[in-house]
């Protein structure tokens, strides 16, 4: 074959196949293909692809019992599945139209609660039988060939040649004498992989400025408010509650760390009572307030067991006690639930003395420091 | 192709035809016989990918359906949908337009209920399907990067699980997703800025969701599709591995073409995969979101638990011991940080690293396509086992408080019990696999040698009984089989080598002539009906060897 061709007119190359096209086609001619039957072309072309047919088990002879038995049964199931699915069409689109509407409704009973497991139920079983059906066909109705393949490790004469290839156009652009050219590739290389990395750095933003997670919204005078945004007075609760409070802050009941439990002790739990040290004046009379969220993996600490004193949080279940300034006493939080210092404003109700004294939440690394 | 056109053998039909001249344009004759000639091997484990692969379609399928309702903004709405509790409830535009998707769409809950369920047993799956490979030895070399993937669509599919789940906002998806901030907090030294760099602040922000939904539904999905195609090019180009047999060697791989055996099957376990999802969408209810409530961080329902697949990481959050290490000058490594990220680092290292191990340790560095009996390598079986137990005992802990509501039992003795249970369960695991193991290999070995029980008592002329073995080949001098265990399933039941034959077909009414299956079983010598002349006559023992047989008819 010649990449050069000086006839006039020509494109340049010569316009016949080269002589590389070689394989199967120069094997078989389309004359002898043509006299081949469609099994033996079958076999043919599987040897090409490394496969050999060991054994067939023939399909059940046409029109012999056992071929019409699995005939109908492999009819029947796809009928079956025509008729799931035009079931499941009806009430998909006559609900509402025919059939009574598919909407939700009160009543939670009716058609709209039966609406999705229908076409549920209908959809899957009408899937389910296209699925059956085929699977029927192949086992039932079509011979059962054994057939093996064979398995090719890689080719050494691909490597060698590859590696040739590979080694020699390496070789020629000269990068192993070029030092200069090699260093300011790997020079430019850092330097526009880190540019075109540099646009993440919009994500980076500095986590201690204002030390967020140190603080929260509640403040000297803030008070304490029910969701519904009510403020509270000490006669408000029966000794043994607990009431979820809110700083007195716009959008306060919605803030992620602010939640507070605010908790009326029995006069038994008062007498037992040992806050944590320099904490003692921190309640109001038998109130105590504790921050809500947990201090292992800031869930809501919500179940509290008045009658033990615990305060259990239902994702790992820490266990906090009342009594101890809400000391971990079970799992596997580490810390106390922090304590706000609460006392009452001229008109009585509940306010914050400060924010908390220290971070609520999880514990991060320079929780401590901060 | 003047030349094609006057040869013999050319179509004359129109399909034919229209063959050519797409072949004429496209080439793909060639390449479409090789794929229509592949050969697969035929076992019920090697579908457990494949329903993987299923449920991933019927995902991207039904999770772009969802796309078109969703909505990722955290905006404040106040609902005025159908679903009447919860009108004038103030909520974010995601979850409103996830009950706008389960309420006010004509089969939008069907669909959300399919793609949970297929996220469900996507996972399930592909740990099945796992446990499959590594049992078997099927990560041996040559298919230590097809494990290594696997292992990265294993932590993707956690990766979209996560993601996915998180989006509703409801509160149980909100409490997820506020575990999930601590963790990211309880990293050392960099937790915060990663927090601050992941949520765009403090916890819990206005990005979070939009950024979710785009890693759940372009970024996730696009490596998981790039690296799936990767799985299945190498597998292709690997060919499959296959259990020993009849005929199958390392070289060759023994089953059914593509084409049409291989395609019907596969094709009805897809339909049977999706008619099973559609089904379980359509009648088993599944994160009813509206039941749980808008997310509220100062709320939370008892019982709050993730997804299956990430019950286990509970668990172990759960069990790990309040202990935060405090490090000089005030700094703080929290006790979450080690059930949360250094255990599933450690453990899924140790997963992709495992072939590796496997092959510095036993010296094997050749190329396997046979597969191996989980009996035929014990230590790896029970090391197997022993990790399954401990997976099992983290995920029976990411329940321990359902458990302990439901059967009356404390709490705190669940964690106990999880904490002791962890530790000790596992080598007990192990030593219980191995001993299993080696009873079996004894066994298949037994009946290689004295041959199968057949049940037919027999006396023997001096008055003794002796039970008459069937021997699975030719024995020598002692009565002794001479066949070497090959690493294939050893028959244990008579019935197994053609003791009884084949029932004739037909429910009512037979369907085919008895005689005609008693001629087609002597022909492939299957059944007693063949294997009259075979020696039916030692006990199988040992001390049988040399005594005198009995004289034969």
């Amino acid at each position: 074959m010649s990449t050069r061709d000086s006839a006039p007119g020509s494109a340049g190359g010569a316009d016949v196949p080269g002589p590389l096209h070689g394989g199967p086609d120069d094997d078989y001619t389309p004359e002898r293909l043509a006299t081949m039957s469609r099994e033996e072309l079958d076999l043919l072309g599987a040897r090409y692809d490394s496969v050999q047919v060991l054994h067939v088990d023939p399909a059940p002879e046409p029109g012999s019992p056992v071929e019409k038995a699995a005939v109908r049964q492999v009819a029947l199931t796809f009928a079956l599945a025509g008729l799931a699915a035009f079931a499941a069409l009806v009430i998909y689109v006559g609900s509402g139209w025919f059939l009574p509407d598919w909407q939700w409704d009160i009543t939670e009973s009716g058609w709209s609660a039966l609406f999705t497991p229908l076409i549920g139920a209908l959809g899957g079983l009408s899937l389910t039988l296209v699925g059956v059906g085929m699977v029927l066909f192949t086992k039932k109705l079509l011979p059962h060939e054994t057939a093996v393949q064979d398995k090719h490790d890689g080719s050494h004469f691909d490597r060698v040649t590859t590696g040739a290839t590979l080694v020699g156009g390496l070789h020629n652009t000269g990068l192993a004498r070029r030092k200069l050219i090699t260093r300011s590739l790997v020079f430019m290389g850092s330097g526009v992989g880190l540019m075109l990395l540099m646009p993440l750095g919009g994500l980076i933003r500095n986590p201690n400025t204002g030390d967020p997670l140190g603080r929260t919204s509640w403040a000297e005078g803030v008070r304490l408010l029910r969701d519904d945004g009510s403020p509270i007075r000490p006669g408000d609760q029966q000794p043994g509650s607990l009431e979820t409070v809110f700083p007195a802050v716009p959008g306060g009941n919605r803030e992620s760390d602010a939640a507070t439990m605010l908790i009326r002790l029995r006069p038994e739990q008062v007498s037992v009572d040992r806050p944590r040290g320099g904490q003692e004046d921190f309640g109001y009379g038998d109130y105590v307030a504790y921050s809500k969220i947990c201090t292992h993996a800031g869930c809501p600490v919500s179940l509290y067991e008045q009658e033990t004193s615990r305060i259990l949080c239902p994702c790992h279940q820490s266990q906090f006690d009342v009594t101890r300034g809400a000391l971990p006493v079970f799992g596997p939080a580490t810390r106390p639930l922090p304590q706000l210092p609460i006392t009452v404003d001229d008109e009585g109700f509940f306010v914050a003395r400060s924010d908390y004294i220290e971070a609520v939440g999880p514990t991060y690394w320079n929780r401590e420091r901060i | 192709m003047a030349r094609t056109a006057t040869a013999p053998g050319v179509p004359t039909t129109r399909l034919g035809k229209a063959a050519v001249e797409f072949d004429d344009r496209l080439i793909v004759a060639g390449p479409l016989r090789r794929t229509l000639n592949k050969v697969f091997p035929d076992h019920w484990s090697f579908l457990l990918g494949e329903i993987a692969l299923y449920s991933f379609v019927i995902l991207l399928i039904s999770g772009t359906y969802l796309t078109f309702y969703y909505d990722a903004a955290m905006t404040e709405v106040v609902y005025e949908g159908t679903y009447a509790p919860m009108r004038g409830l103030e909520m974010t535009a995601a979850y409103e337009s996830t009950l706008y998707l389960s309420f006010d769409v004509r089969g939008g809950l069907f669909i959300r209920q399919v793609h949970h369920w297929a996220a469900l047993l996507f996972v399930a799956a592909i740990v099945v399907h796992l446990m499959r490979i590594f049992f078997t030895g099927a990560f041996r070399r040559p298919r230590e990067t097809n494990w290594l993937i696997g292992i990265g669509l294993l932590l993707l599919s956690f990766a979209m699980g996560f993601t996915g789940y998180s989006l509703p906002d409801d509160l149980l998806s909100g409490t997820g997703l506020r575990i999930i901030s601590a963790i990211i907090l309880s990293i050392p030294v960099v937790g915060t800025w990663v927090h601050w760099a992941v949520f765009n602040g403090d916890y819990v922000g206005e990005e979070i969701l939009g950024r979710l939904y785009i890693v759940h539904v372009l970024i996730v999905p696009a490596i998981l599709l790039a690296l799936i195609a990767v799985h299945l090019l190498l597998l292709v180009k690997q060919k499959h591995t296959q259990f020993p047999g009849p005929g199958r060697t390392e070289h060759n791989v023994v089953g059914n073409r593509l084409f049409p055996a291989f395609a019907g099957k596969a094709g009805g376990l897809f339909f049977i995969v999706f008619g099973v999802v559609a089904a379980l969408g359509g009648l088993v209810q599944i994160n009813p979101v509206w039941l749980w409530g808008p997310y509220n961080p100062a709320q939370v329902s008892a019982a709050s638990q993730p997804d299956w697949y990430v019950m286990f990481l509970d668990g172990s959050t759960r069990l790990f011991p309040a202990w935060d290490i405090n490090l000089p000058g005030n700094y703080t490594i929290p006790a979450l940080f080690w059930p949360t990220v250094v255990l599933p680092g450690i453990i899924f290292t140790l997963m992709a690293a495992y072939p590796m191990i496997e092959r510095k340790l036993t010296r094997d560095e050749a190329s396997h396509h046979l597969l191996q009996r989980p009996r035929d390598v014990p230590v790896r079986t029970s090391l197997g086992m022993m990790a399954l137990a401990f997976y099992v005992v983290l995920l029976i802990s990411g329940g321990n408080d359902v458990i302990a509501e439901k059967f009356d039992i404390s709490l705190n003795a669940m964690t106990w019990a999880g904490r002791i249970g962890l530790i000790i369960i596992p080598p007990l695991a192990y030593v219980l696999t191995y001993r299993i193991c080696l009873g079996l290999q004894k066994h298949d070995r037994e009946v290689l040698e004295h041959g199968l029980e057949t049940g037919v008592i027999r006396r023997l002329p001096h008055g003794e009984f002796i039970e008459v073995h069937q021997p699975l080949g030719p024995v020598d001098e002692h009565g002794h089989g001479q066949l070497a265990y090959g690493g294939a399933p050893v028959p244990k039941r008579m019935n197994q080598v053609g003791g009884a034959r084949r029932a004739i077909r037909g429910f009512f009414k037979p369907i085919e002539e008895p005689v005609q299956v008693e001629i087609e079983q002597r022909r492939d010598e299957h059944g007693l009906a063949a294997a009259e002349s075979r020696e039916l006559t030692t006990s199988g023992r040992p001390s049988d060897g040399g005594r005198p047989q009995e004289p034969r008819d």
